[in-house]
């Protein structure tokens, strides 16, 4: 089980500001858990598809598409911060 | 604590008063106040909401300052960020850098906001006459934090 977690522009368009998930068997990284969560179509290939401007954190860090992911960890979606 | 993410507003007086209270080695201070417009690209702002990621953001500031004193001769930094509903003429952070001489402190200064606009999660949505829409991240903040990488600026 991860704790995934959308902010700002993200959240409002998923309609979802967390929730928690089991990690589906092969998904070991953030690239992957993006393509699962695609995978479910509708806004969520809208908002989380290749090509958006989408920012990922995991355990509140700043992640890659090859940070590893695994059960207990807090991944965060959100789009490039606008803050100061 | 060098770093404070609040919905209140702050006295940057009394904070910088406060930052360098009873130390004789402070020399310079350098502080920078961020405030709430009334226009952001041709579009009349009446209110301004602050978001954030609870507990990563002040992480991230606080990898910025400790950054910040890695580079330079610092003395002190305060960094206070505000969050929820704000409007034109509201204050919206405050960067204080106290240090020995003034360079240290404006440098400081200046790379932590940088640093701040780009890497620690805060996002603004605004009103506008039109409705709500969310502030699009700039390139040109990308570039100014991009000022600080690579090997001459590491040598501060």
């Amino acid at each position: 089980m991860v704790k995934v977690l959308f902010f700002a522009r993200l959240r409002e368009d998923l309609g979802c500001a967390e929730e928690d998930l089991d990690l589906p068997q092969g998904v070991t990284t953030v690239a992957a858990l993006q393509a699962h969560l695609v995978s479910r179509g509708g806004a969520w290939k809208d908002v989380l598809a290749q090509g958006r401007a989408v920012r990922v954190a995991v355990n509140q860090d700043m992640a890659q598409p090859g940070t590893p992911v695994k059960p207990g960890d807090e991944v965060a979606f959100f789009p490039p911060v606008t803050g100061g | 604590m060098p770093v404070r993410v609040q919905s209140q507003d702050f006295d940057a007086g009394a904070e910088i008063a406060r930052l360098r209270e009873g130390d004789p080695k402070v020399g310079a201070v350098a502080a920078f106040i961020g405030i709430a417009r009334d226009v952001n690209d041709g579009e009349t702002v009446a209110t301004l909401a602050l978001e954030h990621y609870p507990g990563m953001t002040e992480k991230a500031l606080e990898r910025i300052v400790a950054e910040a004193h890695a580079r330079w001769r610092l003395i002190d930094v305060l960094v206070i960020h505000r969050v929820g509903e704000l409007r034109p003429t509201d204050q919206i952070v405050l960067v204080a850098v106290t240090s020995a001489h003034r360079g240290d402190a404006f440098a400081a200064c200046e790379f932590i906001m940088d640093y701040l606009k780009t890497r620690a999660p805060f996002w603004k949505k605004e009103s506008t006459p039109q409705g709500q829409r969310w502030v699009e991240a700039r390139d040109s903040d990308d570039q100014a934090a991009g000022r600080w990488q690579g090997p001459k600026a590491d040598v501060g």
